[in-house]
């Protein structure tokens, strides 16, 4: 035998060998930072140590949208990781993928878990399946937007600190008023006007965003935009910010920075936004989310933000077993409520919901709680199940783009919903 | 004349090898590749693939919004080149008049250079953000209506200056070493004819450094049109309404944020064009009116 066949032999050795008794590895790409990192290395490690036949190896990809962008261009060059976090609103881009992801329900039989639905909380189940009812990602981060109020403000504008605006026109007022007593320089600010005032907006005040159940029971979607309710609401809010009033802060979460200086009285942002305001140390409040008073029924429920957890096809048994464990893992109480506790996402089963609220959470941390309430009050409708678009990312974009044409009082709100169907309806028709 | 000076047929083309190799690997192989994506219709994750033709380049064509972006970056690279430019030629003829301390001042002026492009732009964003900025509240306290997050036009200046700020070193580098290759003699005999600094500097200095002014065009022209997509990003992610958003920072919007891949594979193709084009017209009639001396 020649040397150079002995060294192959040895190789071929070593690597047919390796997999016997090596670990299935599994990677989880994920956008998370600060304390939300830890939290997942944290989990990570917690599996890891429960059982040696998988390893979870967390890589942190970037913002939500490069994530989404390195799982893209990973699946095009075949080399995906098992499990990868995508944002809300890449929801739709994922499910348009068919084929190249593999629905949670069926990774959680691999691992020998029937899919039970009932278990898990309706507003985000439905918000992550098939109009046939398939979850088909796993939510791992879910906030919900709500009121935030500066109650040293309230006090100095002689207004009552323990009842918060209800609806928008209490909102509205309430900043006039503010604002007028010299109390606070600006009286309402928002963080995600796209997610908060449109798309909350119509699920909370059970009005349509689009057709087919805004996306939900198919891709061929008109928006509905252009409605009175939306109308008025954003010719009202456009004459707040034209008498200082109502600050623009931005595109995503930059206006929470107005609430936390003491400038505005009054911020609607996410649920997850409550630790920043928690470490600010003002005096605050918290209050649902505000409704429209017109609306019927309202408030109804509000949706679900953040991210899920996705699995990509084409991976091997003994993987999608390895997935599978994970998510059970996930999916155990303890580890929910631990979860819900530290990060302040909202749990995913039903089991995890109920044991923090026997163990007395709520009452220590008022207002924790509202958040699910609000998503959770009543059984979804049509119209609050979600909003789901091949491209929902650049349907926002266009939104923000409009907003800030009027904010700017470059054009009225009958123009602004106006431009934003036509403009929205012919990107979505192209996104086909 | 003597022929074969090489008499290795074969050497020649080996040592040219890497160089052409990293042609081929970093522009015609991306530059191909852009070509070919510009006329497919694609979903983002290739499942679907579909040929459409020159369909990408005519809705690009077509799109106001397309329009819009070019008015935007011809504003953004000429206010940015123009201003760099003049600040810098500025601050070099002061520089050349300080007597002592002069490598000081030299050095001084050309450490922003070394400030990458996203920084620099998050420092004007720390500056002059409505939310945070010092300077954004010193301007509202002074009754002005600063807010670049609505104001258009207000964005625009913020990004102008926040590019042209990190250029003005580079440029005045350069303007540096030109100046001191000013004749003294000439300056002279024109002080001694009775000329002012201003009339010895417009018409013996600025048409001797020509060559380095043009120079400087075509590099801060290269430089606004490619290498301010960081500054942009940081500072006004192409907003508000579009008003900042140039030719590059759509490119990547279209492609990665709205994932539209052909669409934003035919805007590359069409920037190509407009590069190839515009270096031409640069050499081709501003180069003559160089005064190479």
């Amino acid at each position: 035998m020649s040397i150079r066949s002995l060294i192959l032999s040895g190789v071929l050795a070593a690597t047919t060998a390796l997999p016997a008794f090596a670990q299935t590895e599994i990677q989880w790409w994920h956008a998370m930072t600060g304390a939300n990192n830890e939290v997942v290395d944290t989990l990570a490690k917690e599996f890891n140590d429960s059982q040696a036949d998988y390893k979870i190896v967390p890589v942190f990809k970037g913002t939500y949208p490069e994530t989404l962008n390195a799982g893209i261009a990973a699946f095009r060059a075949k080399q995906t990781p098992g499990i990868i976090q995508v944002f809300d609103v890449g929801t739709g881009v994922m499910m348009g993928a068919e084929g190249a992801v593999k629905p949670v329900a069926e990774v959680l039989e691999a691992a020998g878990e029937t899919f039970d639905k009932s278990k898990y909380l309706p507003g985000i189940v439905a918000y992550y399946s098939k109009p046939d009812g398939t979850m088909l990602s796993f939510p791992y981060n879910s906030s919900s937007p709500i009121l935030y109020y500066n109650k040293d403000i309230f006090e100095k504008a002689g207004l009552d600190t323990a009842n918060p605006p209800k609806t928008w026109q209490e909102v509205f007022e309430t900043a006039r008023k503010i604002k007028q007593s010299g109390a606070a320089d600006c009286g309402y600010t928002s963080t995600w006007l796209t997610w908060i005032h449109l798309e909350n907006f119509a699920a909370w005040n059970n009005v349509p965003y689009g057709t087919e159940e805004n996306g939900l029971a198919g891709t061929d979607v008109k928006l509905e935009l252009n409605a009175p309710i939306y109308v008025e609401h954003f010719k009202e809010l456009a004459s707040l910010a034209k008498d200082g009033v109502f600050r623009y802060g931005g595109r995503t979460s930059e206006a929470k920075q107005l609430f936390l200086s003491g400038e505005c009285a009054i911020l609607t942002e996410s649920s997850g936004g409550l630790g920043d305001v928690v470490k600010s140390g003002i005096n605050y409040g918290i209050g649902q989310l505000p409704y429209d008073e017109t609306a019927e029924g309202a408030p109804q429920n509000t949706i679900p933000g953040g991210a899920s957890l996705w699995v990509f096809g084409g991976k091997s048994d003994e993987e999608y077993k390895g997935i599978g464990e994970f998510f059970k893992f996930l999916s155990q109480t303890d580890v929910q409520q631990r979860l819900h506790e530290k990060s302040g996402y909202l749990p995913v089963t039903e089991a995890a919901y109920e044991a923090t609220k026997k163990s007395g959470f709520y009452e220590k941390n008022p207002g924790r709680e509202t958040p699910i309430t609000q998503m959770m009050g009543k059984e979804p409708t049509e119209n609050s199940k979600g909003v789901r678009l091949p491209n929902l990312p650049q349907i926002r974009d266009i939104e923000n783009e409009q907003f800030e044409a009027l904010l700017a009082g470059k054009q009225d709100a009958q123009t602004t919903m106006d431009n934003i169907v036509r403009l929205g309806n012919e990107a979505i028709a192209e996104a086909q | 004349m003597q022929k074969a000076v090489f008499p290795n047929k074969l050497l020649p083309y080996l040592l040219l090898a890497p160089q052409v190799a990293i042609t081929l690997v970093f522009f015609y192989w991306p530059a191909s590749q852009a070509l070919y994506q510009s006329m497919l219709k694609e979903d983002p994750f290739g499942l679907k693939s579909k040929f459409v033709g020159l369909q990408n380049f005519a809705q690009v064509l077509g799109n106001p919004d397309y329009l819009n972006s070019v008015r935007v970056t011809v504003v953004f690279s000429v206010s940015t080149a123009v201003l760099a430019m003049a600040l810098a030629l500025f601050l070099a003829t002061a520089a050349e008049k300080v007597v002592r301390g002069k490598g000081f001042y030299r050095t001084m002026l050309i450490w922003p250079y070394a400030v990458a492009p996203a920084v620099a732009g998050l420092l004007w964003l720390f500056m002059f953000n409505p939310s945070m900025g010092t300077f954004a509240y010193l301007l509202r306290d002074a009754g002005y209506r600063w807010n670049p997050l609505l104001d258009g036009d207000q964005a625009m200046l913020l990004v102008v200056v926040a590019a042209a700020w990190k250029q003005i070193s580079y440029n005045f580098l350069f303007f540096v070493a030109a100046l001191q290759s000013v004749p003294r003699s000439l300056i002279e005999a024109a002080a001694i004819d009775g000329a002012s600094s201003t009339k010895r500097f417009w018409t013996i200095v600025f048409p001797l450094i020509a060559p380095t002014t043009f120079f400087l065009l075509v590099v801060n022209t290269v430089y606004a049109f490619f290498d301010t997509f960081g500054i942009i990003d940081a500072v006004t992610g192409g907003g508000p309404a579009q008003a900042t958003q140039t030719l590059v920072y759509k490119v990547y919007n279209d492609g990665f944020v709205n994932l539209d891949l052909g669409g934003s594979a035919a805007q590359s193709v069409i920037l190509m064009a407009i590069v190839i084009a515009l270096t031409a017209i640069q050499f081709r009639y501003v180069e003559k009116r160089v005064h190479y001396a």
